[in-house]
């Protein structure tokens, strides 16, 4: 049911291979340098035009790619259509009026800032051939590169110790025999070899109080096994399900830094972070219809786990599904199915716990408690998200009071009570059950 | 040396030669085990292999099994919205203004919704009428998710769609049209304007169509005289808090009289400020909270009350009117007269009896008097029922006069005296529609059912007093496929609109004028400048009098009334409401019939005790013309001799689950609409177990449980004097008790300090804030067996003392005149008197919760430190880390905390809210539902307060006074409870704590606690 993946040898295989990549990335970019004002084009594209145009898809807007082909090279007219189209439509021009009924009235936005040169630079771009897609020659050297970066490992290191902690014993062995041999050879009296040597297990048994010790050690021992083995039942630290959408956290948190609290919105005012609604995905995946992540392919660790471009983009086909978006015709259908993720982080119902208090108020990073979340292709428990994990941050946190008019009063007569400078939670009465349970 | 005796249990064992008493002697069991039966083929069972280690080796196995597999956690869902509401932040409550007119309560409220879920109802504070929320006001939001709600149209128990129940509405309308058949409308007052409207649309299109508004417990007598002499069928309304003397014959205006809501008003002058409060004479038969909370009472039955009150008139008129009449009753007649005229203008008059001529003698008397507080020109306009018309409607539907009966918000079958034959009558109507939420008596006779919705589900509005206005919005989308009547109104008249379009038009064309219809809706609420209605007759007050003078009683009078918790059994299926105690005889789950003391011993009906600590009590048989109930008594202190008392709104059978079928229902003795009757009273044989949570109905002269003193002496007196400090000897000497400690004190100084402060002059009994602590703390319901094992479950209780001599300074003094064991001044008989209430006792009502003391004995005592105390003031309890061995309990000298003694939750043995999906929709998600085995107990509402801090802090400023409430001191419309921080040295709270009439509860133990109560003062000038 609960899979827990080795997450710390999953990362370091994946460090590993983001080495090798790097290597082998500017030899892939060399392969094709784009003229330079496809270049600017494309920049230019990026923060124009993309939310509404892709350049083989239709979307809000129609797909851009041979749209000078398409108006017979007429610049003249696609100037004036991106300057202000509206202008253009209510003179009655006839193109115009065509593609602005064809997408059902939808006005697009007037661009008056960009100079002709800038356009030239889109629609060169609009008209270069797509590059070709990572070669995957590079994927393979970088997988043969890969053993020979990992000299440096703990376990190797570790290992080779043990090999040469191996051939040493063996050595001793080896000139205990000879010595020995030779011993012999030269008539030495080598009796103590023969009498009897008291075992140690007879030595053992014979002496009570050490077995008696032993027994104690060995019960205490267990006792302290048995013991950490039931403190962790019901704690799942590292717990990291399959869900239902594979929803990359270092995907959109990582490599596209959103901000935590762009789709945990509530967690600035409620007591629940909250898993974001669809309608928050759509913001963006409205536009981000594929994932093109690494213009060069997936690396060859990524491919070793299944996480292409491909695979991605078919997890935002299922996002699509589940709101009910419609790609065709760019429209919801109304048939959504809500997803059902498998809840990750879970406290018992007698503990309560506020996201506004710590995130708001305190200004605790989530990665406080979340951990390294922008690192995480698949979420997972970080910390215990015991009591006692609680109240060790409660009382080693030091209380951020400057600027709230809340805390005035109440920090300057605390403080000054317990002569200290900065009060911990505990100090401010975060230690007191009642706090917490309700 | 073993017996040669022979035991025979019949005459044939004496036969030993009789095969069948061998058999009978040798064997256990008269008929042979049935075996075979229950382990299959005898055959089958001897031949397999199976033995019974094999069976314990199986049985140890699956056990190992089932405990390893446990150890795997669950796997929870978490499934967002795909379209997440604007407003709706999951976890952040939201509160929406709304009303409620269900015919009998009506108020403007706030509704507290979790992630879309109404979870509690609020008072609407900043309503300018009807702001403040009842007991069963508070818990109607439990109705919205009664399990047995019906969840479509049905037409003769089979569901029908919609759009068929419409097409056959519209076609018997479109028929009756043609035939001249009529059309009955039978519905609930809904004092909605939007409606009357809508309605008499209907009736312009189909004028065959008769509406009828039909109040369960009428206001006959008073809406008559009303109309009589103001030419509107309304009540004259009043505002008690302009009031400095307040007599009441009958009237129990704190209760259920003429709508209620009164309370808040009375309360304001019953404090006493700069020396004055008001002064409050009640003339009642049965004992209710406004007779609780009078200075003077007098028992009296119905006619002795009619007497009284053209007694009154004669005296203040100066008009000599012969009545006959008692000693005490002059001597009382003679004080109320004197008040009166010395008040002028600052004088009230009220009256409950439900006779025209008392009702004409009390605006008679009120415009003699000019009094402040009478308020005829703006009147109440909460019910438009007519007695009359109701009482034609079975006539004309037995004699086949209707073509189609519609009702909506109404249980006719149920309480109307004859519902047997509104039933029957029923029959010969070709089509009859029922609205209704839950089934009911009269969905089971009905052609068609349709599902209505709850008041939370509706859109509405209503115009409780003139210039009053209120608007109801929808805080949940309907549950199941329901629908209100006027949208089937619409529907029914071909008008494309919904009804929230028709309400919006209505308001923004008659009511609203330039104003906003979003901000009247955010409101809930809308006021405006009404013109005055003045007289369009005079009363002829002697005539009145001189009727009222000459009535006579009759040997037993039956006066049927209505609870503080069922009302008029609308609620029948609200556990919360069942369990509520009520607030004067402390009895839950039942309806009984009260006697005096001296009726009870002349009939031989007898209350007991008994072992295990229940509460039992005769049984009698009322007879009121050809009807007769077997109904429990309950004898009752103050009752007038002569009456019997019996509360309507109970014995509801039909629709509601077993353990729900309590009581008896007194509909039947409600002909003609008059609550008090002729009955004769017999013994009958059995005994009722009551569920009661209060068995000691006196303090014994305990005076510092409940402190009180009259204005007299707490106007003239010093503060030492009435409300005297403990003191305990420290080194020989003399010291208050709170200066005496055994433990370092925590610091409490810095930070928030939370007291609740308790007036008891302001509390007036009514409950409000008992269910609303219900709601908001997830307090289970135990049901009427364990509340007999007195293992209520309720945080907060309303004790009810009564004093066993005529008051309680009485008490006082006879415990102190106490002087041995034995004689007339003999503790030992003497404590044994104290006992017993009294005839007419005084009675008082303390609300008592955890008092979070200071010093408190049960964080002492626990041993897994399971409760603990925090710097707030606050007495915490960690329930997960308490392991049930109820010492502080046994501690507590308060007796607030309350044990678990089951799993009140997903237990078929306790059927109510908490064992069903749709009842759990009600939870406070904010607070944790208690396992088995735990205590609980008030925790001071933390989770209120600790959502106030966080705001605070979350938005950076410091906290205002009033922003911090519990449940309890937010539903207090009297303002008894005031809730606050004490180190904010602005607070109401801590100018409260300052007063001279604070004390606390035992004080002498020396627990500090954090609740104080504020001494009661009377208005008397004797004691």
């Amino acid at each position: 049911m609960k899979k827990v993946i080795c997450l710390r040898s999953i990362s370091r295989i994946f460090s590993l291979l983001f080495m090798s990549m790097s290597l082998s990335f500017s030899a892939v970019m060399a392969q094709e340098a784009p003229a330079e004002d496809v270049q600017k084009g494309k920049q230019l594209f990026n923060q124009n035009c993309a939310a509404c145009h892709a350049l083989n898809r239709k979307m809000t807007g129609p797909a851009l790619a041979g749209v000078v082909a398409k108006y017979d090279g007429d610049k003249e007219w696609l100037y004036a259509w991106i300057k202000n189209s509206q202008s253009l439509i209510k003179s009655g021009d006839a193109r115009a009026l065509a593609i602005y009924n064809e997408y059902n009235q939808t006005q697009m936005t007037a661009f008056p800032l960009l100079s002709n040169s800038d356009i030239d630079a889109i629609l060169a771009y609009t008209d270069a051939p797509e590059p070709a897609p990572a070669a995957p020659a590079a994927v393979a050297t970088a997988e043969a590169g890969a053993p020979a970066a990992s000299g440096i490992s703990n376990e190797v290191i570790l290992g080779a110790l043990v090999v040469v902690f191996g051939l040493l014993l063996m050595m001793l062995v080896f000139v205990r025999r000879i010595l020995t041999r030779i011993a012999q050879v030269n008539g030495i009296y080598t009796e103590e070899a023969k009498t009897e040597i008291p075992s140690f297990w007879k030595y053992f048994s014979n002496n009570p109080f050490l077995v008696f010790v032993t027994v104690v050690f060995l019960l205490l021992f267990s006792a302290y096994q048995v013991y950490g083995y039931l403190m962790q039942v019901g704690v799942d630290q590292g717990y990291a399900p399959i869900q239902p959408i594979h929803f990359s956290h270092k995907i959109h948190a990582g490599d596209n830094k959103i901000e935590c609290t762009y789709c945990h919105s509530s967690a600035r005012t409620s007591k629940h972070s909250g898993v974001p609604s669809l309608n928050i995905c759509m913001n963006c995946h409205k536009s981000i219809y594929e994932y093109k992540g690494n213009p060069e392919g997936p690396s060859a660790a990524d491919i070793a786990e299944g996480y292409t471009n491909e695979f991605y983009t078919g997890e935002i086909k299922k996002l699509y599904q589940a709101v009910g978006w419609d790609e065709e015709t760019q429209s919801y259908t109304g048939e959504s199915k809500p997803v059902e993720w498998v809840r990750i982080h879970k406290l018992p119902d007698f503990a309560y716990f506020n996201h506004a208090q710590h995130v708001t108020v305190a200004g605790v990073a989530c990665q406080t408690c979340h951990g390294p979340v922008e690192e995480m292709e698949i979420a997972y428990q970080y910390s215990p998200l015991t009591m006692g994990w609680c109240i060790d941050c409660h009382r080693a946190t030091e209380v951020d009071v400057k600027g709230n008019e809340y805390y005035a009063s109440i920090h300057k007569a605390l403080s000054e009570k317990y002569g200290v400078e900065k009060l911990t939670a505990a100090q401010m009465g975060g230690l007191e059950c009642g706090k917490c349970h309700y | 040396m073993a017996s040669t005796k022979n035991y025979w249990k019949s005459e044939a064992e004496l036969n030993s030669n009789d095969p069948a008493i061998q058999k009978l002697r040798n064997n256990e069991f008269v008929s042979e085990l049935p075996v075979d039966q229950f382990l299959g083929n005898k055959e089958t069972l001897d031949n397999t292999s199976t033995n019974r280690r094999d069976f314990l080796k199986f049985v140890g196995f699956s056990t190992a099994a089932a405990t390893l597999a446990a150890c795997e956690g669950p796997v929870v869902k978490t499934i967002p919205y795909v379209v997440q509401p604007e407003e709706i932040i999951p976890g952040v409550a939201n509160f929406y203004a709304t009303s409620i007119a269900n015919g009998f309560d009506f108020a403007s409220v706030l509704v507290k919704t979790a992630e879309g879920r109404p979870i509690k109802i609020e008072s609407n504070r900043e309503a300018a009428y009807f702001s403040g929320a009842n007991a069963r006001v508070h818990a109607s939001v439990l109705s919205l998710y009664d399990s047995s709600r019906i969840q479509g149209p049905s037409l003769q128990g089979a569901p029908v769609s919609w759009s068929d129940l419409d097409k056959a509405v519209i076609d018997q309308l479109n028929a009756t049209k043609a035939s001249g058949q009529k059309v009955v409308l039978l519905t609930q007052s809904y004092a909605s304007p939007s409606t009357a409207a809508l309605m008499a649309q209907l009736q312009a299109v189909y004028p065959q169509v008769i509406h009828v508004a039909y109040d369960a417990v009428s206001k006959e007598a008073a809406l008559n005289a009303y109309e009589r002499i103001y030419g509107q069928r309304a009540l004259a309304d009043y505002d008690f808090s302009k009031a400095d003397v307040i007599v009441s014959i009958g009237a129990d205006f704190l209760g259920d009289w003429q709508g209620g809501g009164f309370s808040a008003g009375y309360a304001q002058g019953r404090v006493p400020s700069q020396g004055r409060m008001s002064r409050h004479y009640q003339v009642e038969s049965l004992m209710t909270l406004s007779g609780a909370n009078a200075d003077y009472r007098l028992p009296a039955t119905n006619a002795e009350q009619k007497r009284i009150l053209a007694a009154i008139f004669g005296g203040l008129s100066g008009t000599s009117i012969a009545v006959d009449l008692t000693e005490a009753q002059k001597k009382m007649v003679d004080a109320m007269v004197a008040d009166l005229r010395k008040a002028g203008s600052a004088g009230v008059l009220v009256s409950g009896i439900e006779d025209v001529d008392a009702q004409l003698l009390v605006l008679a008397i009120n415009q003699w008097l000019s009094s402040a507080s009478f308020d005829p020109a703006l009147p109440r306009t909460i019910t438009s029922a007519n007695a009359s018309e109701v009482n034609a409607i079975i006539p004309a539907m037995a004699a086949g006069q209707v073509g189609m009966l519609i009702t909506d918000g109404v249980n006719p079958v149920y309480s109307l005296p004859n519902g047997g034959e509104f039933a029957a009558a029923m029959q010969q109507v070709p089509v009859t529609v029922v609205f209704a939420t839950t089934p009911n008596e009269t969905t089971e006779v009905a052609q068609y059912v349709a599902a209505a919705h709850h008041y939370l589900e509706s859109w509405g509005d209503m115009s409780p007093k003139a210039g009053q206005y209120a608007l109801a919005q929808p805080v949940i989308r309907n549950l199941f496929d329901s629908r209100q009547i006027q949208t089937s109104v619409l529907n029914w008249l071909g008008v494309d609109m919904s009804y929230y379009d028709y309400v919006r038009a209505y308001w923004e064309n008659n009511i609203l004028g330039a104003s906003s219809w979003s901000q009247a809706l955010h409101d809930g609420y809308f006021a405006q400048t009404a013109s005055g209605r003045s007289a369009v007759a005079s009363v002829d007050a002697a005539s009145s009098a001189a009727a009222l003078a000459g009535s006579q009683g009759v040997a037993m009078e039956l006066v049927l009334y209505t609870k503080t918790g069922m009302g008029d059994g609308q609620e029948a299926n609200n556990p919360w409401l069942q369990e509520f105690p009520d607030p004067i005889s402390r009895v839950s789950w039942d309806n009984y019939a009260t006697f005096s003391k001296a009726d009870a011993q002349a009939l031989g009906i007898v209350n007991e005790h008994v072992a295990n600590g229940g509460l039992d009590g005769s049984y009698v048989t009322l007879t009121v013309g050809n009807t007769s109930l077997k109904v429990p008594a309950l004898i009752q202190p103050g009752q007038a001799p002569g009456t019997v008392g019996l509360a309507l709104g109970y014995g509801r059978k039909s629709g509601l689950k077993e353990l729900m079928q309590v009581g008896v229902n007194a509909y039947g003795f409600y002909q003609a609409f008059q609550p008090v009757q002729e009955v004769s009273v017999a013994l009958a044989s059995g005994m009722h177990e009551f569920a009661s949570v209060q068995l000691q109905n006196t303090l014994m002269g305990r005076g510092d449980i409940i402190k009180e003193t009259t204005l007299e002496i707490f106007n003239t007196a010093k503060a030492e004097q009435w409300n005297e400090k403990p003191k305990v000897s420290l080194d020989h000497q003399e010291v208050p008790a709170s200066s005496v400690d055994l433990w370092d004190s925590f610091d409490r100084s810095i930070g928030h300090h939370f007291n609740l402060s308790i007036d008891l002059n302001a509390c007036t009994g009514c409950g409000a804030c008992v269910i609303a602590c219900h709601a908001e703390n997830n307090v289970p319901v135990v049901g009427k067996s364990e509340i007999r094992k007195s293992r209520d479950m309720h945080w907060l209780r309303i004790d009810r003392y009564y004093s066993s001599e005529t008051s309680f300074e009485g008490d006082n003094q006879k415990k102190d005149d106490f002087n041995g064991l034995f004689g007339d001044e003999g503790s030992l008989g003497g404590f044994g008197q104290l006992e017993d209430p009294s005839a007419n006792p005084q009675v008082a009502f303390q609300p008592v919760m955890c008092q979070h003391c200071n010093h408190a004995p049960c964080e002492t005592v626990c041993p897994v430190a399971a409760t603990s105390h925090s710097r707030q003031g606050q007495n915490h309890m960690a329930y997960n880390r308490c392991v049930g061995t109820r010492y502080c309990a046994n501690n507590c000298p308060y007796k607030v905390r309350r044990f678990n003694w089951f799993l009140y939750n997903n237990n078929d043995e306790f059927d109510f809210h908490m064992n069903n999906d749709l009842g759990k929709m009600v939870l406070n998600p904010d607070v944790n539902v208690r396992s088995r085995g735990v205590m609980e107990k008030c925790s001071m509402c933390i989770q209120k307060t600790q959502k106030t801090i966080l705001d605070a802090k979350r938005e950076g400023r410091t906290i205002q006074d009033g922003e911090f409430q519990t449940a309890c001191s937010a539903a207090c419309n009297n303002g008894a409870m005031i809730f606050g921080d004490v180190n904010d040295p602005n607070s109401q709270v801590t100018s409260l704590s300052k007063s001279e009439r604070v004390y606390h509860l035992l004080e002498h133990v020396g627990t500090k606690p954090n609740v104080f109560y504020h001494v009661k003062v009377r208005n008397t000038t004797e004691a």
